[in-house]
C-alpha cells in the first residue's frame, strides 16, 4: 500500500499510529470519561464531528496563513477555529437534538482543551496532506478515538466488579489496563508494511 | 458573593503544586505530553521547563489582567495568552537545538492544550495578585518537571540502560525495550501512582491502629 493512499491515511490514523494508545493524545477524555459506555460512545462520536470541522477549517486556514507568509499565527488561529467548532456543534445540538446534548452536558465544552483535535489539525499541516487525504485522516482518528475509548470503557466496567485491593483501586489500575491495551494495539504496527 | 483575596504568601503557596497537589500524581492533569515525551531524562526535562515556562508567564499576565477580562470570554481570552507564549516558546526551542525540538515534535505546541495551565488560570490566577500566582505557578511547573524526571528516569533506565544518555548497567545488559514504548508510559505511571497509593494507605494504616491502641488505654484505664 503507497503510504499517501486515502485508504492506508485512515487505516494509519485508526489501528497502526491509533491517537490514543499509540500517540498519547486525547488521555485527559480517555481516563475522565470512560467510566460508562454509553457516555463513551456519545463522548467518541462528539469529539469525531469537531474532529472532521476543524481539520476541514484547519486546511483551509492554513492555505490563507501560507497565502499571507504569517504562519507564526497558526497555533493561535488553529485553537480559535477549535473553540468556536465546539461552540458551534454545542449550539447545533441544543437545537436539533437536545436529547443528545443533556447526554453529554458538560463533555462538550471540554473537547476544546481535547489535545486530539489541535495534534490533529497540526499533524496534518505537517504532512502537508490535502483536502481528501485530511478527511481520511481526521475520520481515522475519529475512528480511532471511538474504538479506544469505548474498548477501555468496557474494560472498566467489568473491572467495578472485579476485588481489588485497597492500594491499586481508581486511576492506578485504569492506567494499567490502558498500557495493556496499548500493548496489544502495537500488534498492529507491522500492518502497513 | 465576591470571594475575599486571600493576599498572605506563605510557604504552601509554593509547596502545594509539588507535593499535595502536584499536578500529575494527584490532580492527574495534563498526561499527553506526561507520558509521552517521557521516553528519555533530557526530553522529560525539556518538556517540564517549557510547560513551567508557559505556565508562569501565563498566569502573571492573566493575573495583570484579571480586572479587565469580561467574565463571558474569559475562557477563549486565557487560550489566546497561553497561545502566545507557546508560539514563542516554540521558536526559541527550535532555535536552541533543532535535534531536541523534532525530538519532542508537536508536544510543544499542544502545551496550548495543557489542562493544567488552563485550570491554573481559571482556578488560581483569576483571583490572586501577580506575585502569589508566580510563586503557586513555580510550585506547580517544579512538580510537573519532577513527576516527568521520575517517569523519564525509569522509563530511559529499564528501556535503554542509560540516564541521560550515559550507560549505566554496562553493554551487556538487555534493554527492556517495550519500555520507551508507548505501553510503557501507561505502566510506569500506573506503577508510580500504586506507589503512591500505597505510602497514603500504610499512613492511614499507621495513624489508624495507633488511634485504636490508644483508645484502647483509655479504656482499661478507665476500667481499672
Amino acid at each position: 500500500m503507497p503510504t499517501d493512499s486515502v485508504s492506508f491515511i485512515f487505516l494509519n490514523a485508526f489501528l497502526m499510529n491509533n491517537f490514543v494508545l499509540a500517540l498519547f493524545l486525547g488521555i485527559c477524555p480517555f481516563l475522565g470519561v470512560s467510566g460508562k459506555l454509553k457516555t463513551a460512545w456519545s463522548m467518541g462520536l462528539a469529539t469525531t464531528l469537531v474532529m472532521l470541522i476543524s481539520s476541514l477549517s484547519a486546511y483551509f486556514i492554513n492555505q490563507l496563513l501560507v497565502y499571507f507568509e504569517i504562519e507564526f499565527l497558526r497555533l493561535i488561529c488553529y485553537i480559535a477555529v477549535i473553540a468556536s467548532a465546539v461552540q458551534l456543534v454545542e449550539m447545533s445540538m441544543k437545537k436539533f437534538s437536545p436529547t443528545l446534548f443533556r447526554a453529554l452536558g458538560i463533555f462538550l465544552p471540554l473537547i476544546t482543551t481535547n489535545c486530539a483535535i489541535l495534534g490533529l489539525a497540526l499533524f496534518q499541516t505537517f504532512k502537508e496532506y490535502n483536502l481528501i487525504q485530511s478527511l481520511a485522516y481526521s475520520t481515522g482518528a475519529g475512528a480511532g478515538f471511538v474504538l479506544a475509548i469505548v474498548l477501555m470503557a468496557g474494560l472498566r466496567e467489568k473491572l467495578e466488579l472485579a476485588n481489588l485491593p485497597n492500594t491499586s483501586q481508581g486511576a492506578a489500575m485504569s492506567l494499567m489496563l490502558a498500557g495493556m491495551l496499548s500493548l496489544s494495539f502495537m500488534g498492529f504496527a507491522g500492518l502497513g508494511n | 458573593m465576591p470571594i475575599k483575596e486571600d493576599h498572605s504568601i506563605t510557604a504552601d503557596t509554593f509547596l502545594d503544586g509539588v507535593w499535595k497537589d502536584n499536578p500529575v500524581f494527584v490532580m492527574l492533569l495534563g498526561m499527553c505530553p506526561v507520558l509521552a515525551v517521557t521516553n528519555s531524562v533530557v526530553n522529560a526535562l525539556a518538556m517540564g521547563i517549557a510547560t513551567t515556562f508557559v505556565l508562569i508567564c501565563s498566569s502573571v499576565l492573566i493575573s495583570l489582567l484579571r480586572k479587565l477580562i469580561p467574565k463571558e470570554v474569559r475562557i477563549a481570552t486565557y487560550i489566546v495568552i497561553i497561545a502566545t507564549f507557546v508560539t514563542i516558546t516554540d521558536y526559541v526551542i527550535q532555535a536552541i537545538s533543532l535535534e531536541l525540538y523534532n525530538a519532542l515534535g508537536a508536544f510543544i505546541q499542544l502545551i496550548v492544550v495543557n489542562c493544567m495551565i488552563l485550570g491554573r488560570a481559571e482556578a488560581y490566577a483569576s483571583k490572586n495578585k501577580p506575585l502569589k500566582t508566580m510563586i503557586n505557578g513555580l510550585g506547580m511547573g517544579l512538580g510537573f518537571t519532577i513527576a516527568l524526571l521520575c517517569l523519564g528516569s525509569v522509563r530511559e533506565l529499564l528501556g535503554n540502560g542509560s540516564l541521560l544518555g550515559f550507560s549505566i548497567f554496562g553493554a551487556q545488559f538487555q534493554p527492556w525495550v517495550v519500555m520507551i514504548l508507548p505501553p510503557g508510559g501507561f505502566f510506569v505511571l500506573g506503577s508510580w501512582l500504586l506507589l503512591f497509593n500505597w505510602i497514603e494507605e500504610r499512613k492511614k494504616n499507621n495513624t489508624a491502629t495507633s488511634k485504636v491502641s490508644h483508645a484502647g488505654a483509655a479504656a482499661s484505664k478507665g476500667a481499672s
